[in-house]
């Protein structure tokens, strides 16, 4: 059952069961809720304040990153944290806690969450902040939408000085020399990621390309550039490709091209803030390269003390199964933010597109499972859809300090969803 | 130059469309209606996305005695009012053929209250002799059908009306324009059976503030209403009647 308010006032719900969905981004059943309620919030998405002084801005949750940013770009403020498509509501934003590629220094979205507002299970509206209702609040930043309905939210942006990123690429021959790439002072930036080569194995096992980047001040900018911003053309996969597109020998040359080219680019470059953070979002329903069936994406962080190991292991794993995932994707995370419920820890995440072939995938990604827990990591709530309830336990040792806020404020855990019944989170722990 | 702007019923979804896109031209507005938390809302959504000037008032289209004190307040903040847009409506529900208290409500919104509002729209603008009037009427006005006719007979007498308006303030330079759209993806039809072709309300919005640069005088939206609302037209009332419509 859907529902689509367009008044503020109707994000109350009386449903027994309901869970908030704003733009249905989520790769699992966050935001799924069979046979019960989903809330959509893509009507409640009006901007309501936005000071160009400090950079200050509230709005209400259904509103996307792809909304904002031509609203706060030229007055020179960006978002603090933005995950890899702007296609996302900033409810989703705040419920999934999304990291970016700034996670090592600036930390998850919820740090820079100034206040939310809350539509509670009796029906009130409860604003809670780092400083008023505070359990609430860290309860609701990576709470999955199982606190309340999220209905506005403020934060605060960061400046910028042009629209322009300028980029490094360095790559690397291993894991190892990933890592120091990703570690290194002197390689560092304030946004880094790393692409791996999901497909070298043996000495070239994690070999890939770490790139760093940041906003351009405007003495670095070339005297010809100006402030505004390029629109990049939108290409469009138009149908979805035969499921033998994508294969072992199709993605192993692609990665070996893509690693010499982009490896190959040793000078930095200026990029736009569009392509440089959202190059998918160029592609509409790219999506459709994996096929009918689609693919699984799979996320997992590593803490630092065990990292490295861990990481390795993974890739053995998957380079062992000779699955081949499109896409790796490595990138060092800084300290853990308060979010009870929240993902990023410091340490090492790593996030593979797995196309789903046959379910000889799922034993795969348990096996992976059991690798990031002797690890002491975690698997990412918001993009995932098969973990088990035990697992999820295990991964987050805050729940039972979150399933307190959560009776008190939800005691008939009306706020619920597939996910939640999966991995039984809410009602009786 | 820049035109101000009534916007009546403009929490609505086709409404706050429409608001949007005379504020992408860069007209200032003044939008009304009866839920004051919404109206604050959209208010400063539109003055943040577009940087223009923005007023709210509370109006209720039944409260027919207020019409004139309301109307006197938008002209007190906009001296030079150039048109209004008349969006408001109120679909009611299966009810409303079978139950007299729930179809007065629909004939009390969508027509008395419009027809009461329209008259001090069309006064003012006629001394004037200049400014436009658009009136959000509706495809289910033009023929009778059992699913929704006091609806469709309170819509239809809007259209007869405006008709009627554009008549008479022809000679004085002012332009009436009736919209008819047809099935828009908003509240009033989310979840409803049996729908086709549904626009956004976005793309009504646009097309609505583009109609004014155009000479028409009854614009279907999506365009190609106006057809299927000819073909429905021209069934023979003894066949129409066995339909189930």
């Amino acid at each position: 059952m859907l529902e689509r308010p367009e008044r503020y006032a109707d994000l109350r719900s009386d449903a027994d069961s309901v869970i908030a969905r704003g733009q249905g981004r989520s790769y699992g059943d966050a935001a799924l809720n069979e046979n019960r309620l989903v809330l959509l919030t893509e009507r409640i998405n009006r901007m309501l304040e936005f000071d160009p002084v400090n950079g200050r801005m509230r709005a209400e949750a259904g509103m996307t990153l792809a909304e904002i940013l031509p609203l706060i770009v030229p007055k020179g403020w960006f978002l603090p944290v933005t995950p890899g498509t702007k296609f996302v509501s900033l409810g989703g934003c705040v419920a999934a806690d999304v990291h970016g590629k700034n996670h090592h220094r600036d930390g998850s979205f919820g740090n820079h969450v100034v206040a939310l507002e809350l539509f509670v299970s009796d029906g009130s509206r409860v604003t809670c902040s780092p400083s008023e209702n505070v359990d609430l609040f860290w309860a609701t930043i990576g709470g999955m939408g199982l606190t309340g309905i999220i209905g506005e939210v403020t934060i605060q942006l960061i400046p910028i000085q042009s629209t322009y990123m300028m980029v490094r690429n360095q790559s690397a021959d291993n894991l190892e020399q990933l890592f120091q790439l990703l570690q290194n002072p002197v390689s560092d930036d304030c946004y880094t990621v790393a692409w791996i080569d999901s497909m070298a194995s043996g000495a070239q096992l994690g070999r890939g390309i770490a790139m760093g980047g940041h906003h351009v001040e405007m003495e670095e900018l070339p005297g010809n550039f100006h402030r505004s911003v390029k629109t990049e053309r939108k290409r469009s996969i138009p149908f979805d490709f035969p499921g033998w597109a994508l294969n072992s020998l199709s993605i192993s040359a692609f990665n070996s091209r893509y690693f010499h080219r982009e490896g190959g680019r040793r000078h930095p470059f200026l990029s736009g803030y569009d392509s440089y953070f959202y190059p998918l979002d160029a592609v509409a329903n790219w999506n459709r390269m994996y096929g009918k069936r689609g693919f699984v994406q799979y996320q997992c962080v590593i803490p630092d003390a065990s990292s490295f190991e861990g990481i390795l292991k993974l890739l053995e794993e998957l380079s062992n199964s000779r699955r081949p995932s499109f896409l790796a994707v490595l990138k060092r995370l800084g300290a853990q933010g308060r979010g009870m419920l929240s993902f990023p820890m410091a340490g090492y995440t790593l996030a593979l597109d797995l196309p789903l072939r046959d379910q000889g995938l799922f034993a795969l990604l348990n096996k992976l499972d059991e690798i990031v827990l002797q690890h002491g990591g975690r698997v990412y709530l918001a993009k995932d859809a098969r973990l088990s309830a035990d697992s999820f336990r295990a991964m987050y040792p805050r729940y039972a300090e979150w399933l307190n806020v959560k009776n008190e404020v939800d005691p008939q855990n009306r706020f619920s969803s597939s996910m939640s019944r999966r991995l039984r989170i809410g009602g009786s722990a | 130059m820049s035109h101000s702007v009534l916007i009546l019923g403009a929490t609505s979804a086709i409404a706050s469309a429409t608001a949007a896109a005379f504020a992408a031209r860069g007209d200032a507005l003044f939008l009304a209606s009866r839920d004051e938390d919404d109206l604050r809302r959209i208010a400063a959504d539109l003055r943040l996305r577009y940087g223009v000037e923005v007023h709210q008032g509370l109006f209720d289209a039944e409260a027919t005695d207020s019409h004139e004190t309301f109307f006197n307040s938008v002209i007190a903040a906009f001296p030079n009012l150039s048109g209004v847009v008349l969006a408001f409506g109120y679909l009611g529900d299966q009810q409303a053929s079978r139950d007299f208290k729930v179809g007065a409500k629909v004939i009390a919104t969508n027509f008395t209250g419009a027809a009461s509002m329209l008259s001090h729209c069309a006064n003012y603008f006629e001394t004037l002799q200049r400014g436009f009037i658009i009136g959000i009427s509706s495809v289910a006005g033009d023929r009778g059908r059992q699913s929704n006719y006091v609806y469709g007979a309170a819509k239809g007498a809007l259209s007869l009306y405006l008709q009627g308006l554009r008549n008479r303030l022809q000679a004085s330079g002012v332009r009436v324009i009736t919209i008819k759209p047809g099935f828009v993806d908003t509240a009033m039809t989310y979840g409803m059976p049996g729908l086709f072709l549904v626009a956004s309300p976005q793309s009504i919005g646009v097309r609505i503030v583009a109609a004014l640069d155009k000479s028409a005088d009854v614009v279907y939206l999506p365009w190609f209403w106006r057809y299927i609302m000819l073909i429905i037209k021209l069934i023979p009332e003894p066949i129409f009647k066995r339909m189930k419509l």
